[in-house]
């Protein structure tokens, strides 16, 4: 199968206007994924899976991926004038780096036998801008992961024929599957308590 | 009765009992399950069921699939919170007198996936359960063994007395309320009446 950088260029050559990144990710395990921007995520996909050499036509797995916010201290050299000349000067400069959640599809194809493909959609930010396009019109396989994803992450696909929680029951309001999910508190007898259920112990049970 | 006076009327062709011993027997012998399959402990309890470990030779040969025919009912697998409305639904519509085995460590108290987010640590939370049956899954041969313990206590259990049958009672309820959803949890996460857990006393 052809490499991800050829992949993009097709695609952006075959959808204009599209944007593609390659997030590179290391290991066999973790192929490096390609990243599609929301406007054209549902054309590219279908050219992925209607090319010729590609027939991306089944997508085994789709994920929810929860990125907080990143703290990052970088060290720059600053330009200062000291003592009436300009000298470079070396700084720390802290800068916060915005949460998002990333909507993670794995694409394989039967017919050619090949894959797999990892396609990336990013939403805005973790709490208000979190709308991406839904991929169940180009693949069926989508729709109860998708739902998945909906209901575990709270990531709205636009676009998906009957968007409601799986697992969960409706009146829900939490996305369990975030990083910052709390739990209900329903602490219970726990025999030799230690670590962090210690803590939780104490707080039941004070004696 | 005494014991030589009974054996030799027995023997003579006259058989003496007590209503109580032969409704015990009754109901002890032809407990018929609502299989309440709902993980990978079902399969253990699809398998006790087959020819190897016959289940049908306790009593327990049809697995009523309506809760109204059923006395027994087997929670096998863990409960999520989605469903155990429905479980403890079920479970009031059994008529009395009616008997709960939580099979598998998800039935007793969530299993290995206590910290699950949808995971019901435990159906005694909201139902009265008689026997427990640990492991994950349990083997057929524990669940026949529970089976055959639930035999001997209902077969103990008498009919008059302030140590009667609970069904027998009339303040002792025979159905529970209906957790319902709430925002972030079942509301209520547990009955009080039902589940009272030990309280931990630590040594500083």
């Amino acid at each position: 199968m052809e490499t991800l950088e050829q992949i993009k260029t097709r695609a952006e050559a075959a959808v204009p206007g599209a944007k593609l990144a390659v997030v590179a990710n290391g290991s066999a395990g973790n192929p490096d994924s390609l990243r599609v921007d929301s406007a054209s995520a549902v054309a590219v996909a279908r050219f992925l899976r209607d090319d010729s050499r590609l027939r991306l036509d089944y997508a085994s797995n789709v994920t929810g991926v929860d990125w907080l916010e990143k703290r990052v201290s970088e060290v720059v050299l600053v330009k200062k004038v000291v003592d009436e000349v300009e000298q470079e000067f070396e700084q720390t400069v802290e800068r916060v780096e915005p949460g998002y959640m990333e909507v993670v599809y794995h694409l394989y194809s039967m017919e050619l036998q090949q894959g797999p493909v990892v396609l990336r959609l990013r939403t805005g930010n973790r709490t208000d801008d979190v709308r991406v396009p839904s991929l169940t019109p180009v693949y069926r396989g989508a729709e109860l992961q998708e739902r998945e994803v909906y209901d575990l992450y709270g990531i709205v696909f636009e676009g998906h024929p009957d968007l409601r929680r799986l697992l969960m029951w409706p009146e829900f309001l939490d996305h369990p599957m975030r990083r910052d999910y709390v739990e209900p508190d329903d602490y219970e007898y726990e025999p030799t308590p230690h670590g962090e259920v210690l803590t939780k112990a104490k707080g039941h049970f004070p004696r | 009765m005494d014991e030589k006076l009974s054996n030799s009327l027995s023997s003579q062709g006259v058989w003496v009992t007590s209503i109580e011993a032969l409704y015990n027997w009754g109901r002890s012998n032809s407990l018929w399950p609502l299989g309440f399959g709902l993980a990978c402990c079902a399969i253990e309890m699809i398998a006790a069921s087959m020819a190897r470990f016959d289940i049908s030779r306790f009593g327990s040969e049809v697995f009523r699939p309506s809760p109204r025919q059923a006395d027994l009912m087997i929670v096998a697998g863990t409960v999520t919170k989605k469903m155990a409305p429905q479980v403890v639904r079920l479970y009031n519509q059994m008529p009395e007198p009616k008997y709960v085995i939580a099979m598998g460590a998800c039935a007793i108290s969530g299993g290995p996936f206590k910290q699950g987010y949808n995971v019901l640590k435990g159906i005694d939370r909201y139902v009265p359960v008689d026997i427990h049956i640990p492991g994950c899954p349990p083997r057929p041969e524990a669940l026949l063994h529970a089976l055959i313990t639930l035999q001997k206590k209902v077969a103990s259990q008498a009919l008059r007395g302030p140590g009667r049958a609970p069904h027998t009672k009339s303040d002792v309820p025979g159905e529970y309320p209906i957790p319902h959803f709430g925002a972030h949890d079942l509301e209520p996460s547990s009955n009080p009446e039902v589940w009272r857990p030990p309280v931990l006393e630590r040594k500083e």
